[in-house]
């Protein structure tokens, strides 16, 4: 892997998430090309594009469950390297929300929100369930701590995972399509929650086709296309004036309805 | 089963019917004083059968799934590691391997100055536990591809490591589809655990053959003795559908 490892001391005040050059290949398929994205901190960023376009990528790049092979990645100052601290210390301070919940199945609702804090942080388990409490309740379902995530809504579910990353208390939530394997009438329930948190100030990256909600909390609108960022701007002009071909025909698709 | 059965009835029937030799149930009739003597003699070594049977599949269960980790890694180098090692020692019969162990292994302590003396019964344990652990390491291999990526996935974003994900998000849903196959190979370690009499261990088939060379009476002694591993196998699969059973309900509770 080329490139230089060090961090840079010269490039403050540093962006919460910083990619430059960023470049990945599935063996012979380029799959992100030349990702420049900068999110500072407070800030929340909406990617969109057709299913293929590499959104997800991204996002699974930026807390190390996808390497990236060309290009730096910094994480509140920590550049990623396949150093197992830089991973580790990138890893504490990014939550991430999956399409697919990926709750723990085995373990309760309150032990899916204490295993990171007690085996990973080592925090005492009365602690750790008093903070575990306290996120349930942020995410309006604190009577369903004793039940295991089979017995609960989708949309539950993912209120569940929403607050299962809160519990490491992460700088940064990357969301990947949280709101896509949902029962139509359960989706506003888990976007009500994103828009609490994003009014709260967290700073979030969000791959979704909710435009609506894109409209209430974007700062940031970023559209991908077969690997690339195509277009980015502030959502007024991004929804009232879209420049490329590709963007104006994506949104005229997906606005439709 | 039936089919089985409807073999064997007119074999023992056969059996019966031929001039040198009849019935002698005798041996084994507990109501008289030496049928007692010598049913107590052969189910004597059920405890022994039973010690090396469970000492050896717990051996695999720990060796397999050291064995399966390595197995499972991103590096091409710890692949190999666990291929090479489940195709040699899967390849090995087990009398061969038995004796390798049991009149082999120790010029190999003694060449290195260790004096490590291997009695039957480690020997027999040994073995078991070393060809049965390139099973069980597939099946926890199998197992734990079976937990989909997601899961693993979830537990490294909230920061566990690669063991903490093993113990507390993968394993513990792997158990429940590892468990089954496990018990399988619990079975046929108690069977393969006979090999053990061909190196002076006594245990159910050592005493069986060492009854048959003095009362000459083959037929209703081995008929006893495959009585014998019937009902330890019975014992076993109604063991691990109660265990089975129980952590059902644990998944739902």
């Amino acid at each position: 892997m080329p490139g230089n490892t060090q961090p840079n001391p010269d490039t403050a005040p540093e962006a919460a998430i910083e990619l430059a050059g960023v470049n990945k290949w599935y063996g012979t398929f380029h799959v992100l090309k030349d990702i420049n994205l900068s999110v500072q901190s407070g800030e929340k960023v909406v990617i969109c594009g057709p299913s293929g376009s590499g959104k997800s990528t991204v996002v699974r790049c930026i807390n190390r469950l996808e390497e990236h092979q060309k290009g730096t990645i910094r994480v509140d100052g920590i550049e990623l390297t396949n150093d197992p601290q830089s991973v580790a210390a990138i890893r504490s301070e990014v939550g991430m929300v999956f399409q697919q919940f990926n709750l723990f199945p085995h373990l309760t609702v309150l032990e899916n929100l204490t295993l990171g804090p007690i085996k990973a942080r080592g925090m005492s388990k009365a602690e750790a369930e008093a903070k575990a409490m306290h996120y349930l309740e942020r995410v309006h379902i604190p009577d369903q701590a004793h039940k295991r995530p089979g017995q609960l809504s989708g949309g539950q579910q993912q209120r569940v995972a929403i607050a299962r990353s809160l519990c490491m208390e992460p700088k940064v939530l990357l969301f990947d399509e949280p709101t896509s394997a949902l029962d139509p009438e359960m989706i506003s329930e888990v976007l009500d929650v994103m828009v609490e948190l994003a009014e709260e100030g967290m700073t979030m990256v969000v791959v979704t086709h909710e435009m609506g909600f894109a409209r209430k909390v974007a700062d940031q609108m970023v559209f991908m296309d077969a690997g690339e960022i195509v277009e980015q701007g502030p959502p007024e002009e991004f929804f009232g004036s879209p420049r490329s071909p590709r963007c104006q025909k994506f949104l005229s698709q997906i606005l439709q309805h | 089963m039936n089919k089985t059965l409807i073999l064997l009835l007119p074999l023992l029937a056969l059996a019966g019917c031929s001039s040198s030799s009849t019935w002698g149930w005798y041996v084994i009739n507990p109501l008289t004083p030496s049928g007692w003597v010598n049913v107590k003699f052969l189910i004597s070594g059920m405890g022994d059968t039973i010690l090396i049977s469970v000492i050896a599949a717990a051996a695999s269960i720990i060796l397999g799934l050291i064995v399966a980790l390595p197995g499972l890694a991103k590096s091409r180098g710890w692949r190999m590691v666990n291929r090479i090692y489940v195709e040699f020692i899967r390849s090995i019969p087990l009398l061969p391997m038995l004796f390798w162990v049991f009149y082999g292994l120790p010029i190999i302590f003694r060449e290195m100055g260790m004096n490590v003396p291997i009695d039957p019964f480690w020997g027999a344990i040994i073995t078991l536990a070393l060809s049965d652990s390139a099973f069980t390491a597939e099946i926890y291999r199998a197992g734990i591809q079976s937990i989909a990526k997601g899961q693993t996935e979830a537990a490294q974003t909230i920061g566990l490591n690669y063991l903490q994900t093993m113990r507390y998000v993968i394993l513990p849903q792997a158990i429940r589809r590892i468990l089954p196959p496990l018990a399988n190979q619990f079975i046929y370690i108690v069977k393969m655990s006979a090999f053990a009499s061909v190196i002076g261990m006594q245990e159910l088939t050592r005493r069986a053959n060492e009854l048959v060379v003095s009362e000459y009476r083959p037929l209703e002694i081995y008929t006893l003795l495959i009585l014998e591993y019937l009902v330890l196998v019975l014992i076993i699969s109604a063991g691990v559908r109660w265990l089975e059973r129980r952590m059902g309900s644990d998944e739902r509770g």
